[in-house]
């Protein structure tokens, strides 16, 4: 999968928690809950749409280093390259 | 007889406006089951029956809106017969609402509603409000042909009164979809803003709030939930808010003064303590505005069942399909902040309860410990309390009792 | 082709066109004769129809209203005037007791083809005693009809339906009227059943009769030129009310303001707002309203008489009002 592909999951996943998000408003670059009003459950559940979308586990202990949405692909794409 | 009437779901309710009848005339109903479903200003609520029965006659209609105790339908007992003179389905065939006036929306074909205007209907008149809206005899006809809610109009006419002008223009607007769409999300907003409000201003006009707050750290129970966790599948791990909570069901077992309500009943006030541990979970909605439908019993749940729950209460409040039981029966409130909030939070509470549980963000602090300094994770735990029902130093208590709960976590898995 | 004549002039011409038709019909009333009538509707009829038929009669309305009576019981077909309406007060007796009783209280073997002419309204300064408009006592009483003819062609052509009717007419001809010119058709023959819209409107209908209609048509011009269209209706038969054509215009209209120059309370404005609530409540977009004389003895100064009766600026603002 491509970094645009993964991207593209992450955003789909994002909207279907998050329906007013615009998707090209968002800076990858910077943390997502800053640019998003995601309470715990809601990330929670974001993380468990990637996990659902793409067959990856991501250990509790690997959540602290999600911060932005360039972070989430970064991880999900060495997570894949990997498996 | 067995009368359903509309309940109350939550002290903020007076009225309701009936959705769909989930039940035809002459169906068994067992206990719990979903009756209807009734539009509360907040959310679309399955309303249960409470007692068992066979469905005599369906009174209310498909989009009346009814004030709190109005009677909806009338069951038989197991063994009860119809009373003579009134028929259940002879007074007028399935599907044509005998009191048209009120019928807002057309019935539709699915709904096996039969509205029989028996005798003891009678009650069921919506008693005419203080100020009665004025509406012209035009537009309330008109309105009825064209399924256009008048209470979603705002009158031009002399003395504001709604004229056939303005549901026309309202009509209008109805057959703009999108329009339509977004106008009713934005008025559902301002109804749920003026039930907080209403809710919010009683309660800080009538229930004398105390505040009391306690650091408690985490250290102990985040260990514990990270162990815990890396058992779990992801769909299966559990959140800090569900310890929490678990901890502040377990202590009010030993506080029961803030468990309950505060009645008003014929001139005699008082506190009624409540057995079940019943936690009202503030869940903010994200259009705004927010809801706190009830987990029930907490205080007998695993953390496993509770954050099951917890996911599910949280989904179908933002889903908008909560049960009536989970409206009304909320005994106290707890409001996490979560990891996203500020340091502490000191709640209004929500009557009739008498109380509400705080938990601001949990951040790592310094932490004094035995004259040194460490650094560990920490939440500000606060309560809120009727100072009619209990005093500061029980809800000190309580908290330190609450920060106790927290540094044994793996009791609170029971 | 129409020709162009005033209100005096029709209804000079319905009467001698009535005398010229039929020799049951005669004249008789206050200065009819060798005066040539109040207001000079019967100029020239003594010496064209002589005494018999054109009869001077003292100062008793009692008196000679009974002996129309009887002169219709007779087989006679009687025009009575009467100066005002006012004075046909002293003629009640006679008027309500026996010619709107005699059909019902002799089983209908006697009816009272009688013809009673009054003038009514003010609006010529002629004080309490002879001002006032009352008709809407007489549309109380069953046994009679009552006509308000306001235009010319009702004028020309009220009197010979009225005169045919086999019970008591009683027409009130307005005394602000009586100069009023106007086309009159060549089918000018008209019913005494029906009102009338005199003007197409939609968005509110000015009901309205006798004096008070070109008051109203003068309104519902004004009310033009806001961009309100107003529909006028003219009762015409006070008695029986055509209530299906007040009806009909209402549901049109959805409002309706009522304009009556006699006093408000329990008048025929009250009657025919009522029988908008009994026919078309639903219809109503807001509450229906009046404009009425003040509740007072029309005065005598100019000024207070005018301020005292419904007017086309009290008509235009009674409208805005109700349109918010």
């Amino acid at each position: 999968m491509t970094d645009a592909e993964i991207r593209a999951v992450a955003l789909a996943t994002l909207l279907s928690i998050a329906p007013e998000v615009e998707a090209d408003q968002l800076r990858g670059d910077r943390p997502l809950r800053n640019q998003v009003d995601l309470d715990s459950m809601d990330w929670l559940n974001f993380l468990l749409g990637l996990h659902e979308k793409l067959k990856v586990d991501i250990p509790e202990a690997d959540y602290a280093r999600l911060i932005t949405l360039d972070d989430v692909v970064a991880y999900l794409q060495k997570k894949l390259g990997a498996g | 007889m067995i009368e359903f009437k509309l309940p109350a779901l939550g002290s903020d309710m007076d009225e309701g406006t009936l959705l769909e009848w989930k039940v035809g005339v002459g169906d068994t109903v067992k206990k719990g089951q979903v009756m209807a479903i009734v539009d509360t200003t907040k959310a679309a609520v399955d309303i249960e029956s409470w007692q068992e029965g066979t469905v005599y006659q369906l009174i209310a209609e498909i989009g009346q809106k009814m004030p709190v105790g109005t009677l909806m339908a009338t069951l038989l007992e197991a063994g009860e017969t119809a009373p003579a003179g009134v028929g259940a389905g002879s007074l007028c065939a399935p599907g044509i609402p005998l009191r048209g006036q009120v019928t807002a929306k057309p019935m539709p074909t699915a709904a096996p509603a039969v509205a029989i205007a028996a005798p003891a209907a009678a009650p069921a008149a919506a008693p005419a409000p203080a100020t009665r809206r004025m509406v012209s005899p035009a537009a309330r006809k008109h309105a009825e042909e064209k399924g256009v809610d008048l209470d979603r109009i705002t009158g031009t006419g002399p003395r504001g009164a709604v004229t056939l002008e303005d549901v026309e223009a309202a009509a209008a607007l109805k057959q703009a979809p999108a329009a339509k769409v977004a106008d009713k999300a934005a008025e559902k907003l301002a109804d749920m803003r003026k039930t907080i409000a209403a809710a919010m201003s009683r309660s800080k006009r009538e229930i004398p709030h105390y505040y009391v707050a306690e650091d408690i750290p985490l250290a102990k129970a985040l260990a514990w939930l990270q162990a815990a966790n890396a058992q779990r599948s992801m769909a299966e791990r559990l959140l800090p808010a569900a310890l929490l909570l678990k901890a502040v069901a377990l202590a009010l077992k030993r506080y029961p003064e803030l468990n309950g309500y505060w009645r008003q009943e014929n001139g005699n006030a008082g506190f009624v303590p409540v057995a079940a541990i019943n936690l009202g979970v503030a869940i903010s909605l994200r259009q705004g505005g927010l809801i706190a439908p009830a987990l029930l019993h907490a205080e007998h749940k695993p953390l496993t069942l509770l954050m099951q729950e917890l996911t599910d209460l949280v989904k179908r409040t933002r889903a908008g399909s909560l049960r009536s039981s989970e409206m009304s029966e909320a005994t106290i409130t707890v409001t996490n902040l979560g990891d996203q909030g500020s340091l502490a939070v000191f709640g209004v509470i929500t009557p009739p309860q008498v109380a509400l549980v705080g938990f601001g963000r949990i951040a790592e602090r310094p932490w004094a410990d035995n004259g040194g300094l460490k650094v560990l994770p920490v939440v500000t735990a606060s309560l809120s309390a009727d100072h009619r029902v209990s005093d500061g130093h029980r809800g000190a208590l309580f908290l330190l009792e609450l920060n106790d709960l927290l540094q044994r976590p793996e009791e609170l898995d029971q | 082709m129409s020709r162009k004549l005033n209100y005096r002039e029709a209804m000079r011409e319905a009467m001698h066109e009535a005398l010229v038709a039929d020799p049951r019909v005669f004249l008789m009333g206050e200065d009819v004769g060798r005066y040539g009538g109040t207001y000079a509707f019967s100029k020239g009829f003594l010496d064209e129809f002589g005494p018999e038929r054109i009869r001077d009669t003292p100062l008793s309305e009692l008196g000679f209203v009974g002996a129309g009576i009887g002169a219709a019981l007779g087989g006679m077909r009687p025009i009575v005037e009467v100066m005002t309406v006012n004075f046909s007060l002293l003629a009640l007796d006679q008027i309500v007791n026996t010619a709107a009783a005699y059909r019902h209280m002799s089983g209908g073997q006697f009816s009272v083809p009688l013809v009673i002419r009054m003038t009514t309204g003010a609006g010529r300064q002629l004080a309490a005693q002879h001002s006032h408009s009352l008709e809407g006592w007489y549309a109380h009483i069953p046994g009679i009809k009552v006509l308000a003819p306001a235009t010319i062609e009702d004028a020309r052509g009220m009197l010979a339906p009225a005169l045919a009717d086999p019970d008591p007419v009683v027409i009130f001809e307005h005394a602000g009227l009586f100069n009023m010119e106007g086309e009159l058709p060549d089918d000018w023959t008209v019913d005494i059943r029906s009102a009338k819209v005199r003007r197409v409107g939609r968005d509110v209908a000015i009901i309205t009769h006798g004096g008070s209609l070109p008051k109203a048509m003068q309104a519902a011009e004004q009310l033009a030129a806001a961009g309100i269209e107003a529909e006028v209706v003219d009762l015409r038969v006070l008695r029986p009310l055509d209530t299906a054509t007040i009806a009909a215009s209402v549901a049109k209209c959805h409002r309706a303001v009522v304009v009556d120059e006699g006093w408000r309370t329990g008048s025929l404005a009250a009657e025919v707002m009522a029988r908008i609530m009994e026919n078309v409540f639903y219809e109503l977009d807001a509450p229906v309203a009046r404009v009425c004389s003040e509740e007072v003895p029309i005065p005598y100064a100019r000024h207070l008489e005018a301020a005292a009766l419904p007017q086309p600026e009290k008509i235009v603002a009674a409208v805005k009002e109700m349109l918010g």
